[in-house]
This record gives C-alpha cells, sequence and structure tokens, in this order.
C-alpha cells in the first residue's frame, strides 16, 4: 500500500477541495489542471510508453468536443451524451491514421499527426453548413455552480489515470514500452507492432476525447480556433508531460500542475505582481512590464522547457531522487 | 519430410545477391551450425527465416508448414525463437522485465508471465542480475540476455546468432554449457558462429557457405576437413 500513499492522500486532498475552496477563480484553475491531467496522460501512454510521439492531441480533443457540441446543436442530445460518444468518435478519427502509418517507422506517425490536427482545423472551418465554422458552437452550461464539473473532471482524471496505470503493469504495457525500446526485438517476441501501437492510439485519443468533450459542456461555447489549437493543446500536452515526467505515471499530473500554474502565473502578470507595483509606484515602467508579461507565456513556456531538459531530461517525476538527492545537499539540515 | 527446411533460399538486395541458392535440413532435437566467413550471408539467413524480411525466392517449411513472408511475430508464435548478433536489450527496462516481456507471448496473466519469466532467468544463469536495467549489463551479461528472452517464447527451434562472439574464455565454456542445456531441454538449435573452438565443440552437423553459397556440409570433421571451406577461411594457399 505504501505505493499508493501519496496518490491517495492527493486524491482525499482534491476531493475534499471544494468544501474549502468556494472561489470560482481557484476552482475554474483546478479543473483546467485535472483536464490536464487526463490529455497529458493520454499523450504519455502513446508517446511516452509505447514511442510513437503525436503532435496532434488537438484533433481528438477538438473531436471529442465537436461530438458533444454537434450532437447538441444536430439532434438536441443533451451534451452529457457527447461525453459517452467523444471518446469513441476521436478513437474512429484516430485508428486509419495508425493503420497508415504504424506499420511504418521513424516519424510518419508524427508528422502524419501534425497534419490530422492542422487538416481537421481546416474541415471543421470550412464545413460552416454542419459545424458553424468560425462561428463556433455555443450551449448553456447544464450547472451554474463549477463545482459539479470540478467533480466530473475528477472523476475522469482519476477514470483515466487509474485505467493507464493497470494496463501498463499488464501484457499491454509491457508490449508498448517493448516496442518503444525496440522494435525488431519485439516482434521477434511475438508482439505484433502495428497492433499494439494501434491500440495504445486507440486508449490515447479516446480519454484525449473524452478530456474534449467535457471542456465542451464545460465552457459551453468552441470554435476550431480553441479546440483545435496547435500549441494551446498539441504542443502543450507534449509540455505536460515533458516537464513531470515522459513514460512515468504520474509524470503527466505534476506536469498539468506545473504547467495550468505557470500559464497562469503569466496571464495575470504574476498575480498582479506587477501592476500593484506599478500603481504603488506610480512608476510607467512596472505597467508596461506587467502588459509585457501577459504576452509572454510562450516565451516563459521556451524558458521552462530549456530548463526542464537541462537538469531534468526525465521530467519531475522521473528525476525525482536527482531533485531529492540534490536539495539534500543544498540544504544539509533538511 | 525433415523437421526444419531452407529449401532454394534467394535474397537480392538491389544488384547485390546475398543469398544465392542455400538448401538445408535441420532434425529434430539437433545443434545445427551455420558457418562462413563475414558478409557470406549467414544473418541474412537468419533474418529470412525468423520474417524480418521476405526472401526474393525459396521456401522455409518448419514442421510441415511453410513460412516464408510471414511476419516475424507470427513465426515467433508458431515456435521459432532467435536472437541478435547485435544484441538488442529493451534497454530501459530491467531483465526480469526483458524477459515477461517475452513471456507473454505464450500467457496472458501477469502471474504466470512472471512465474515464467522467473524460471528463464534461473535456467539461463541470470536471476542475480534480474533487478538490473538491461542496458546497463555487460556484453555477456547481454548475450545471455538475448537467449533468455527468446527461451521465454518457448520456441522449439531456437536461432542462435553469434551468441558466444566477445566472450572471455570463461564466459565461453559457460555459453556453451547453457547451449547444450537448451538442446537437452528438447529445443532444436540452429547456431551461427565465429569461432571455431565453440562450433565444432558443440555441433551435430554444420552448413557452411560463402558469398551466399553453400560449401559444405556434414558433420564438424568432415566439414573441417573440406578443401572449399579451408581455401574460404584461409585463402587458397592452405587448401
Amino acid at each position: 500500500m505504501k505505493k499508493h500513499l501519496y496518490p491517495l492522500i492527493l486524491l482525499a486532498f482534491l476531493a475534499l477541495l471544494p468544501l474549502a475552496v468556494k472561489s470560482n477563480y481557484f476552482l475554474h484553475l483546478m479543473i483546467l489542471f485535472l483536464l490536464w491531467v487526463v490529455i497529458g496522460s493520454s499523450w504519455n501512454i502513446l508517446a511516452g510508453y509505447t514511442g510513437q510521439v503525436s503532435f496532434g492531441h488537438a484533433a481528438f480533443f477538438g473531436v471529442g468536443a465537436y461530438t458533444a457540441g454537434l450532437l447538441f446543436q444536430h439532434l438536441q442530445l443533451s451534451p452529457w451524451w457527447g461525453m459517452a460518444l467523444g471518446g469513441v468518435v476521436a478513437v474512429l478519427i484516430g485508428l486509419p491514421f495508425g493503420a497508415i502509418c504504424f506499420p511504418l517507422r521513424g516519424a510518419y506517425f508524427a508528422l502524419a499527426s501534425l497534419a490530422l490536427g492542422e487538416g481537421i482545423r481546416h474541415i471543421t472551418t470550412i464545413a460552416e453548413g454542419f459545424t458553424g465554422g468560425m462561428m463556433g458552437i455555443m450551449i448553456m452550461p447544464t450547472f451554474t455552480s463549477k463545482v459539479p464539473y470540478y467533480y466530473i473532471a475528477l472523476g475522469l482524471a482519476i477514470l483515466s489515470v487509474a485505467s493507464i496505470q493497470a494496463i501498463i503493469s499488464s501484457k499491454p504495457g509491457y508490449y508498448f514500452v517493448s516496442i518503444r525500446e525496440d522494435q525488431d526485438a519485439a516482434a521477434s517476441l511475438g508482439i505484433n507492432t502495428t497492433l499494439y501501437k494501434n491500440i495504445s492510439l486507440a486508449i490515447s485519443a479516446f480519454w484525449t476525447g473524452m478530456a474534449g468533450a467535457l471542456y465542451m459542456n464545460y465552457m459551453g461555447f468552441i470554435d476550431p480556433h480553441v479546440v483545435f489549437s496547435l500549441h494551446d493543446y498539441s504542443v502543450m500536452a507534449i509540455l505536460v508531460a515533458i516537464v513531470g515526467g515522459v513514460g512515468t505515471i504520474y509524470g503527466p499530473t505534476v506536469g498539468a500542475f506545473i504547467m495550468v500554474a505557470f500559464q497562469e502565473l503569466f496571464r495575470t502578470g504574476f498575480f498582479g505582481l506587477f501592476e500593484y507595483l506599478g500603481k504603488a509606484t506610480g512608476s510607467p515602467a512596472f505597467t508596461t512590464l506587467s502588459g509585457a508579461i501577459h504576452q509572454a507565456h510562450v516565451l516563459g513556456f521556451g524558458i521552462l522547457v530549456i530548463v526542464v531538459i537541462l537538469f531534468l531530461p526525465n521530467g519531475v517525476v522521473g528525476d525525482w531522487e536527482k531533485i531529492k538527492r540534490n536539495v539534500f545537499r543544498i540544504n544539509p539540515a533538511g | 519430410m525433415a523437421y526444419f527446411r531452407v529449401e532454394k533460399l534467394v535474397k537480392k538486395f538491389g544488384g547485390l545477391t546475398a543469398v544465392n541458392d542455400v538448401t538445408f535440413d535441420v532434425e529434430k532435437g539437433e545443434i545445427f551450425g551455420l558457418i562462413g566467413p563475414n558478409g557470406s550471408g549467414k544473418t541474412t539467413t537468419f533474418n529470412m527465416i525468423s520474417g524480418v524480411y521476405p526472401p526474393t525466392s525459396g521456401r522455409v517449411v518448419f514442421r510441415d508448414r511453410e513460412i516464408q513472408g510471414m511476419k516475424s511475430h507470427r513465426i515467433c508464435h508458431l515456435g521459432v525463437g532467435r536472437t541478435f548478433q547485435v544484441v538488442k536489450p529493451l534497454g530501459r527496462m530491467t531483465v526480469l522485465d526483458n524477459v515477461i516481456a517475452a513471456s507473454f507471448s505464450r500467457v496472458n496473466s501477469m502471474r504466470e508471465a512472471r512465474s515464467t519469466a522467473l524460471r528463464t532467468l534461473e535456467f539461463c544463469g541470470l536471476s542475480p542480475v534480474q533487478e538490473v536495467l538491461a542496458k546497463s549489463l555487460p556484453i555477456a551479461g547481454r548475450k545471455r540476455l538475448e537467449i533468455a528472452r527468446a527461451m521465454a517464447t518457448r520456441p522449439e527451434l531456437l536461432l542462435l546468432d553469434e551468441t558466444a562472439a566477445g566472450l572471455n574464455p570463461t564466459e565461453l565454456v559457460e555459453a556453451i554449457e547453457l547451449i547444450r542445456k537448451i538442446r537437452e531441454n528438447g529445443t532444436t538449435v540452429i547456431i551461427i558462429e565465429h569461432i571455431m573452438h565453440v562450433i565444432m565443440t558443440i555441433s551435430d552437423r554444420i552448413h557452411a557457405i560463402n558469398f551466399g553459397q553453400t560449401i559444405a556440409e556434414g558433420t564438424p570433421k568432415e566439414v573441417a576437413a573440406n578443401p572449399a571451406v579451408i581455401e574460404a577461411y584461409l585463402g587458397t594457399d592452405y587448401a
């Protein structure tokens, strides 16, 4: 049980959080965090464990979101049906790509996934009659409070991480890692590499699509540039996993927390610190800086990634022992 | 029909004919040696048998079933295991996990796979290092891991590609012992080897090729005395 101690403490904390925190703002951030746990963990099973890097997870996320939105718009079905179907449709979109690319090796899948994400964004924009094009889709949120969404997101995060953990510690998980480590060796050990890469893709697309469908329900509005965004979703999914730890179960969870916090830090100009300094000192320099920082979060991500790659190439979770060692050395009292 | 047969096997890479019309039979329970100078087509032959690539022409028959052109994973499931000359450890997995992954070819539950793997590691003498990451094993350990992994797929026919290369004299003796144990276990072995001491000691029969073509076949003694073999290895002056 000791191995599960930290996750259980974290779970209890997350489950009780809305009782203590009434701020809508913090609940919103926590919901984003939980969504990123799902997306990051999904990306991780395909890229981190199976070694098939995807630059197009926005495709699965957006398709999940649009499944929920379109079911409502065309069939007046509750967008919660989209939660059930969003993951399935994302799998259906992903598998033909896997079937074409996975018998090949090398960068083909990575490149095709990039094309998939961008292609679907354009198709969704052009097919105005069906998708509403740039107008997007607007639905009335079911709940006015954020608490129900928080618990749904928490449930989704728990289910996705727990299922991925169960898969990783069984036969498919061993096969995924074998494929990542050496495809020829894997094939010689009786592993159908194409089939198992597709299985990994299906699991990954499914949970990402579910996250997209929840996003539609929660935000109430989507358009192609929001949900199929290359840098907001496809690249962010990669960053979440890299920062937290590629190929580790809890890496994307830690990465999601860091990235959401980091993004928010920049978006709010260090939580209004510079704006405050500007007002307090009357210096226009701080006010200007506050505006600049607000725009600089992409630069901030870049610096963060460079720092992580230089000092923690295996991510925060992957290099946890290294972090502990160095912290203890710097601070012998600890 | 022989237990295992390679018939008129040909492999062309563009204009280069790597294997040209090679035919041999292997009997059940045999240790069958495949020898030849560098670049003579031994590993290419193994790759065709194990499904890395299909032959240009010819047949591979295992227990009355044509297996040429099948995918590697299917050939493994039919009972043909192999090791790689250039070892391919699953580096960031432990030795035990490497062998568990292989065991899953015959069983589905984690418990069974683990017990198969532990038995195989014991058999191959790798138990002391089972928790070590495969990439940090020295070369002798990696060669042994290749064998252990292949054995965990429970092959009836095992293809060993230079498993003794790079080993020191003590390790060589252990390797020979292990290969004999594998045969006693009921597995048929085809072995590629450059170290003459090893191949001459353990093979029942030897098939020699050069430039992709058969030059001799017979018992170790017969092959060692064959002028074509001596010429291939030492040059015309000694033949």
